[in-house]
C-alpha cells in the first residue's frame, strides 16, 4: 500500500522540466546509437552549456561517444571561450576547434563588411568544412523551436543534404519517439536534443541544476553604441565608432552569445539566476528580437541561412 | 506545474493557424518585436485584416506566399495554470504525414470545422487518425461562427453530424467549442454574441481538462538505447545499459528476461545520473545493471520475466503510407520501434479503411501516399512488442525505405 502512495507522490512532483530533461537525454542516446562519427556543436552558450550537461546525465561514467567541436568565429567574448577551454579540460572530453579566420584565408571569402562586420554567415563555411574533414554524420545542436518561426518548423533529426542544405519542404516525418537517422554517406543529420525548451525552461533548468556560465549572461557595466533601433551594441575592436554615434556605458547582459558584433546587449539588473527568471517573465521582447541584428535583414533571413547549411 | 502536448487538424482554411495565432494573441503571449513583425508581414503578404494571424505559425516563405500550412509548427506558451507544447499542423491532405507527425506526440487533439462547409473529408481523415494514435481527448471547434451569424442551429447540426461520424470511431472523450478564431470569440474570453453556448471558451477549457496520459500499461517495458562501457582501470567492468523506462518502473532485484534472447536474469543496479535508486519511474533515464554478464546489444528489450511482450516475427499492424511512391509488393524496408531496427517486409496488405464509412475496404494489394491499411509485416528479426491499444511505446513503429532513407509509414500494432 505504502509503495502505490509512493509511485503517486512521485508521479505528481515529476515537473515539466524531468519531461523536457527525460526526452533530451533520450534524444542524446539515440544519437550515440545510430551514428558512426556524431559531433557536438559546442559554442559557449547558454544552449550548448546545457547540452554539455545533458550529454553528462546520459553517458557517465562513460565518456562522451562525441567531440565537442566549435566553429570559432574570432568576434567572441573572451568568457565564452574561457569557459569552453576550461570545461573541455575539466570534463576531460574532446574539443575540436576551427576558425573561420583561416576558411576566410582559404577560400578567399569577403570578410564581413560595415560597421558592424558579422562573420555570422561565413560560420556556414567553416562548419560545412570541419563536417568534411571529420567526416561526421550527425551534428547536435543546442537550437530551440521557441527561437525563431523557421525553426519552429524544423524536426528533431533535421536532414542534410551533401551541401549541407535543409528542404523544408521535404522534411522526413517524425513519429511519436522513434528518430530516423538514415542517412547516405555525405549527408549529415542535424539534431536538436532541446527543441522543445523556451528561454525559460532553459533558465529554470540551469537554476535547478546549479549550472555555471559564463559571465557575461549576468549584468555588468559595458561601454556600448546605441544604434538607431534602440540595440546596445559592445564596442569592440572589429567595430568602427563613428563620430555620431551615440557612445553609452550601461548596465547590461547578453540573452545570446553570437558574434560579437551582431549579438546586443539588454539593459539589465540580474545578477543572479533567479533575477534571470523574474526578468525573462515580465520581458516584452523576444530573445532574437532583443538580441540579433542579423535577423532583421529579411522576413526569411533564417530560413535562407538553414537552406544554404546553417544551424 | 505539468504540461499539455496538442495538436490541430481539420480541413485546409477552416482556420487552425489563425485559431493558435488568437490563442497566443489575446493570451498576451506574444512578444511585441514579434507583432510588428506579423503587423508589416499582413500588410504585404496576408490577408486584408490589420494583423493575419495565421503568420505567427506560418513560419515558412512557401506558406506565407501561399496563405497555407505546409509543415508543423511548434508553439510554447504557459499560463499560471499549466504548460503547453502546441503543433499546428497543415490541413492539405498532400500535407497528412506532417499532420501525423504533429499529432503523434499529443494527448489533444483540435479539430477545426468551418460552420459553413460542416464535416469534409478531412474532417473524417484527421478524426480517423486521432482514433488510431488513441488520443486521450477531442475537442471539435467549430470555427468561422462569426460567418453564420453565430446560429446555434449551425452549431447543434454540426455537432451532431460529429457525434453520429465519431461513433464508429471509438474516439473516448469529444467535446465542442463554437468560435471564431478571427473575432476571438470563445478564443480567451468568452463571446457575447453566442449566450446560448454555456461551456468554457478555449484556453479555459484547455487549461483546467484532466489530462489522461495516452495509455500506458503499468506493466514496465524497456529498450537499451546504448550501452555505456568505459573501459577505464578503475571501471574496467563497468557495462551498463542505457534508456528509458518507456512505462511502468524497474526494481533493484526484480528478476527480468531480455529479448529476443530470452534469457533471465536479475536488475542488480538502477543508476539515474550516476546515484543509485531502488526504483525507477516511467519516463526516467536510467542506467540498468545485471547480474549476469548476458549478451545484449542496442535495441533488445528487458522486461519483467512475469509479464512478457510478444515476442514474434510477424505483426499485424494499421499503418498509413506516407511516401510520395506507392508501396511496391515485395519491397525490402526497415522496420524501426523505438531503437529497435530490422530488415522487414509487407506480406499482405489485407485490408484498406474507407475514410468515407469508415468500413474496412477489400485490398487489391496497392498502397499510396495516404493510404490507411491492415498489413502483415514479416521481420527478419524478432520484435517484441505490446499492442499500440496497450502500450504506445511498445506498439508503435515507423517504416523506412532502404533505398532513400525516407520515412514511409507509421504503423500502430493490432
Ligand atoms: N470569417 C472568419 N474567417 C476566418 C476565421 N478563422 C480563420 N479565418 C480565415 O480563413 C482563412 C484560412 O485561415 P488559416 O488559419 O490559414 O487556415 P488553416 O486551417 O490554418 O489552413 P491550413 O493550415 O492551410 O490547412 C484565412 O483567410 C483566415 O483569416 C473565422 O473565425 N472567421
Ligand atoms: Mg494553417
Amino acid at each position: 500500500m505504502d509503495y502505490i502512495q509512493d509511485k503517486e507522490e512521485i508521479m505528481k512532483n515529476k515537473d515539466y522540466l524531468d519531461e523536457l530533461e527525460a526526452e533530451a537525454i533520450y534524444i542524446l542516446r539515440e544519437v550515440a546509437g545510430q551514428f558512426d562519427r556524431p559531433a557536438l556543436l559546442f559554442s559557449g552558450g547558454k544552449d550548448s552549456i546545457c547540452l554539455v550537461h545533458l550529454a553528462l546525465k546520459a553517458f557517465r561514467p562513460g565518456k562522451f561517444p562525441f567531440p565537442l567541436v566549435h566553429v570559432d568565429t574570432g568576434h567572441n567574448f573572451e568568457e565564452a571561450i574561457t569557459y569552453r577551454d576550461n570545461l573541455a579540460k575539466q570534463l576531460d572530453e574532446k574539443l575540436i576547434v576551427r576558425y573561420v579566420t583561416d576558411t576566410i584565408k582559404a577560400k578567399k571569402l569577403q570578410d564581413g563588411k560595415g560597421k558592424f562586420p558579422s562573420r555570422n554567415g561565413l560560420q556556414t563555411y567553416t562548419l560545412l568544412d570541419v563536417i568534411e574533414e571529420f567526416e561526421f554524420d550527425a551534428c547536435i545542436g543546442g537550437a530551440r523551436r521557441d527561437e525563431e518561426k523557421a525553426r519552429a518548423k524544423e524536426r528533431i533529426f533535421s536532414v542534410r543534404d551533401e551541401f549541407g542544405q535543409w528542404d523544408p519542404k521535404m522534411q522526413r516525418p517524425e513519429l511519436w519517439n522513434i528518430y530516423n537517422g538514415k542517412v547516405n554517406k555525405g549527408e549529415n543529420v542535424r539534431v536538436f536534443p532541446i527543441s522543445n525548451w523556451t528561454e525559460l525552461d532553459v533558465w529554470n533548468y540551469i537554476k535547478r541544476e546549479k549550472i555555471e556560465l559564463p559571465s557575461i549572461y549576468f549584468t555588468h557595466e559595458r561601454e556600448c553604441i546605441l544604434t538607431e533601433n534602440g540595440q546596445l551594441m559592445n564596442t569592440n575592436e572589429f567595430v568602427t565608432i563613428e563620430e555620431k554615434d551615440v557612445v553609452v556605458k550601461k548596465k547590461v547582459r547578453y540573452r545570446t552569445v553570437g558574434d560579437m558584433t551582431c549579438t546586443a546587449a539588454v539593459e539589465s539588473e540580474a545578477y543572479t539566476v533567479d533575477d534571470i527568471i523574474k526578468e525573462l517573465k515580465e520581458a516584452k521582447i523576444s530573445e532574437r528580437g532583443a538580441t540579433r541584428m542579423d535577423d532583421r535583414v529579411s522576413e526569411a533571413a533564417m530560413e535562407d541561412r538553414k537552406k544554404g547549411g546553417y544551424f | 506545474m505539468d504540461l499539455l502536448r496538442f495538436f490541430t487538424a481539420g480541413n485546409v482554411d477552416d482556420g487552425k493557424s489563425t485559431l493558435i495565432g488568437r490563442l497566443l494573441y489575446d493570451s498576451n503571449s506574444i512578444s511585441t518585436d514579434i507583432i510588428e513583425t506579423l503587423t508589416r508581414q499582413s500588410k504585404t503578404t496576408g490577408t486584408n485584416t490589420e494583423i493575419d494571424l495565421a503568420l505567427l505559425t506560418d513560419g515558412l516563405r512557401a506558406e506565407r506566399e501561399q496563405g497555407i500550412t505546409i509543415d508543423v509548427a511548434y508553439k510554447y506558451f504557459s499560463t499560471d495554470k499549466r504548460k503547453f507544447i502546441i503543433a499546428d499542423t497543415p490541413g492539405h491532405i498532400q500535407y497528412t504525414r506532417n499532420m501525423f507527425t504533429g499529432a503523434s506526440n499529443a494527448n489533444l487533439a483540435i479539430i477545426l470545422v468551418d460552420a459553413r462547409n460542416g464535416i469534409t473529408d478531412q474532417t473524417k481523415r484527421h478524426s480517423i487518425i486521432s482514433a488510431i494514435l488513441g488520443m486521450p481527448h477531442v475537442l471539435v471547434c467549430i470555427n468561422k461562427m462569426d460567418l453564420v451569424d453565430y446560429s446555434e442551429e449551425k452549431y447543434k447540426q454540426i455537432e451532431s453530424d460529429y457525434l453520429t461520424f465519431a461513433k464508429q470511431l471509438n474516439l473516448k472523450d469529444i467535446s465542442f467549442i463554437p468560435a471564431s478564431a478571427l473575432a476571438g470569440d470563445n478564443v480567451v474570453t468568452k463571446s457575447d454574441k453566442m449566450s446560448w453556448y454555456k461551456g468554457k471558451p478555449l484556453l479555459e477549457f484547455l487549461e483546467t481538462i484532466e489530462i489522461v496520459e495516452a495509455k500506458q500499461t503499468d506493466v514496465s517495458r524497456f529498450q537499451v538505447q546504448y550501452v555505456i562501457r568505459p573501459q577505464t582501470d578503475d571501471l574496467h567492468d563497468y557495462r551498463g545499459f542505457a534508456g528509458r523506462v518507456v512505462s511502468g518502473s524497474y526494481q533493484k532485484g526484480q528478476k527480468v528476461t531480455v529479448l529476443p534472447s530470452g534469457i533471465e536474469t536479475t536488475i542488480d543496479k538502477i543508476e539515474v545520473n550516476q546515484q543509485e535508486v531502488e526504483l525507477a519511474e516511467t519516463n526516467t533515464p536510467v542506467v540498468l545493471h545485471l547480474k549476469d554478464d548476458v549478451d545484449i546489444s542496442r535495441g533488445n528489450s528487458i522486461v519483467p520475466t512475469e509479464h512478457l511482450p510478444k515476442t514474434e516475427k510477424e505483426v499485424t499492424a494499421t499503418i498509413c503510407w506516407m511516401d510520395n511512391a506507392a508501396y511496391i509488393p515485395g519491397q525490402k524496408i526497415l522496420l524501426q520501434q523505438n531503437s529497435f531496427r530490422t530488415k522487414a517486409v509487407v506480406k499482405e496488405v489485407i485490408s484498406k479503411i474507407d475514410i468515407h464509412s469508415f468500413t474496412q475496404l477489400e485490398s487489391d494489394g496497392a498502397m499510396k501516399l495516404n493510404d490507411i491499411c491492415k498489413v502483415l509485416i514479416k521481420t527478419a528479426e524478432p520484435i517484441s512488442f505490446d499492442s499500440y491499444a496497450d502500450n504506445r511505446n511498445s506498439g508503435s513503429f515507423i517504416l523506412i525505405n532502404e533505398n532513400t532513407n525516407n520515412t514511409i509509414a507509421a504503423g500502430t500494432i493490432d
